[in-house]
């Protein structure tokens, strides 16, 4: 882009804009657009239309809606609900949980100590997860965990988390999963939303305080208002990554349980001839519920777009 | 500043400071405080808690790994079993992985700086109307879980076999998509706060040519948010299974799932190593982005 777009040191060619920008050099702008086009096309848009589109063909590649009879299933039923749920009220619990550590660190100077340790943790936690976030609570809630046998010490024997609903230890349960997933789900908003948290400007508060408002005013009626949207869309990305992530729960849990759980049934069970592209259906499941929360979440931006210039 | 001295301060201030808040009438009158943050007792407090709630997982797993067998005892045996069986090659296939995921974590960032970066600024400046467009590109690869994608990479890789051969890399080009809407929020955020057009059009006005106003204004300008996207990057790399796993090849994390069923307590004392190291790694790239904010600040 750097080289597609140099210009002479000219006066007139200082004005921006598409009027004085000759048909050379827009072609040349334009361009600059194709690599990152064609990037995502080939690595995204091609990959997403075959997964989604295997679920209208059958094992012998005849085109066919069977695949659907999926959803009738109630075990795929309760998968679905399953993760619902759970990406939902880890959510809620990581935006409010991680607004208010944004909250904490507002007036922190970015280059200091705190900041970059807090801003380090934050990023290796959110998109570390996985495969360690499930050992890290296993070695914390789990049967031989360090809680778990320190409740036992003190005389709790059968507690929360080697027995919970009598069905076993909390942490191999579909319910346990909300622990290691709030592990990385506040870090995550603390990572989205901070930068939004410091576009607030301090004139605002100046102007709040020269018109009489207290930091209660300021909070309730602008910095609140002007941050909801993007609290509202860190709470959508939250959302998603808890709906989409596998790894972690993958590691915990062996069966079914919820969706990406139960896509892994799917893909891995190649014994039954023609089933594997139920995979296929329950994925378009996920692609639905999720361009449900987008298109939500593009309103947000819009809102929020409000205050850029 | 330790909170006795910030309270000690206020007590003094409504001598010093003219008040600017009309407070009402049989109120103790408090401090005019009208800046956003809180207070420093305040703020000590919340981060004071989080940070033990989240720091006992951590030790938890050292605790565990330290543990020998069901005794009881602690000791070292589980870390120097890492040695005397690393001449066995026992563990050749962790430190596989550990090489490869460094190498697929090259590319994606590589992938982030050259082909997501330049096209978000110049989105920015010449095409402010396709903005919306490059977000919900952007957005799209969580709408798709990665098990989903998996899928679809399946016979795309096929071909990307063909073409560079089934080397550990080339995880990149799909991993670079997994990180999109991840690197993208922090470059935008930080294009939203500066005024890049405004700050291009002054520098171009005193005749700074486009090379210079990249790498002289819009660069430097956009530090905080690039940084925050490489980091992001870094972690998504590294913590990556799902897609490594189905397209079978030897990452880091596909590594640790195999070494945890043979010996967990080496599975865990690598995934601590982990997560520290990618902690140290990446307060190093945040002190070094302070560092250069302060030069050119002084």
């Amino acid at each position: 882009m750097t080289t597609t777009v140099v210009a002479p040191v000219a006066p007139a060619e200082t004005v921006r804009g598409a009027e004085v920008t000759t048909p050379r050099r827009r072609v040349a702008a334009w361009l600059g657009l194709i690599p990152f086009g064609a990037y995502v096309v080939l690595f995204l848009g091609v990959p997403a239309v075959l997964a989604v589109a295997s679920g209208f063909f059958d094992g012998s590649g005849a085109f066919t809606f069977a695949n659907f009879a999926a959803y009738a299933n109630p075990a795929i039923l309760q998968n679905f609900f399953a993760s619902l749920w759970i990406s939902a009220l880890t959510a809620v619990l990581g935006a409010i949980l991680g607004a208010v550590i944004c909250f904490a660190l507002l007036g922190t100077r970015p280059e200091r100590m705190l900041r970059s340790t807090v801003d380090s943790a934050s990023s290796v936690l959110a998109q570390f997860g996985g495969v360690m976030l499930a050992f890290a609570f296993i070695a914390t809630i789990g049967v031989q965990g360090v809680l778990t046998k320190w409740l036992v010490s003190i005389g709790i024997t059968p507690n929360i988390f080697t027995n919970f609903g009598g069905n076993g230890p909390l942490l191999y349960q579909i319910p346990g999963l909300v622990i290691p997933y709030l592990y990385f789900q506040i870090p995550l908003m603390v990572l989205t939303f901070m930068p939004a948290m410091e576009g607030l400007k301090s004139t605002w508060a100046e102007a709040n305080a020269t018109l009489g408002g207290t930091r209660l005013t300021y909070w309730c009626r602008i910095g609140m208002p002007l941050l909801a949207p993007a609290f509202f869309g860190s709470l959508i990305l939250l959302f998603a990554n808890a709906f989409s992530s596998y790894a972690t729960a993958a590691a915990l849990i062996s069966q079914g349980g919820i969706i990406p759980l139960a896509i892994r049934q799917q893909l891995t069970s190649e014994t039954i001839v023609g089933v594997s592209n139920v995979a296929g259906v329950l994925a378009l499941g996920m692609v639905v519920v999720m361009i449900i929360l987008m298109t939500a979440y593009s309103a947000l931006q819009r809102r929020a777009s409000r205050w850029r210039r | 500043m330790s909170a006795p001295e910030v309270e000690a301060r206020e007590a003094q201030a409504p001598h010093v400071v003219p008040r600017l808040v009309a407070t009402r009438a049989g109120r103790p009158q408090k401090t005019p405080r009208y800046a956003a943050a809180p207070s420093a007792l305040t703020r000590w407090i919340i981060l004071g808690v989080t940070g033990v709630i989240f720091i006992v997982p951590i030790l938890a797993m050292i605790e565990f790994s330290l543990r020998q067998g069901q005794t009881g005892a602690y000791g070292f045996e589980h870390y120097a079993a890492i040695f005397t069986a690393g001449e066995a090659g026992t563990y050749d296939v962790l430190f596989q992985g550990i090489a490869n995921s460094i190498g697929i974590c090259i590319v994606t960032v590589a992938i982030v700086l050259v082909l997501l970066l330049p096209t978000m600024i110049l989105v920015e400046l010449k095409y402010p109307k396709l903005r919306g467009v490059l977000e919900f590109v952007c957005i799209i690869p969580i709408t798709i879980p990665s098990i989903v994608l998996v899928v679809g990479f399946i016979p795309v890789y096929q071909v990307v076999a063909r073409l560079f051969g089934s080397n550990a890399w080339t995880l990149a080009f799909a991993v670079g998509i997994i990180v999109l809407p991840y690197a993208f929020r922090p470059i935008a955020a930080n294009l939203a706060a500066v005024e890049v057009v405004t700050l291009s059009e002054a520098a171009r006005s005193l005749g700074a040519n486009w090379g210079h106003v990249l790498w002289r204004v819009i660069l430097p300008n956009l530090r905080p948010g690039i940084l925050s996207a490489c980091f992001i990057t870094i972690a998504v790399v590294l913590g990556e299974y799902t897609i490594a796993s189905f397209l079978s090849q030897n990452t880091f994390q596909t590594a640790l799932v195999l070494v945890q069923h043979t010996d967990p307590y080496v599975a865990v004392i690598f995934a601590v190593f982990a997560l520290v190291f990618a902690f140290i790694l990446l307060l190093i790239i945040g002190r070094l982005g302070s560092l250069g904010r302060n030069r050119r600040a002084a």
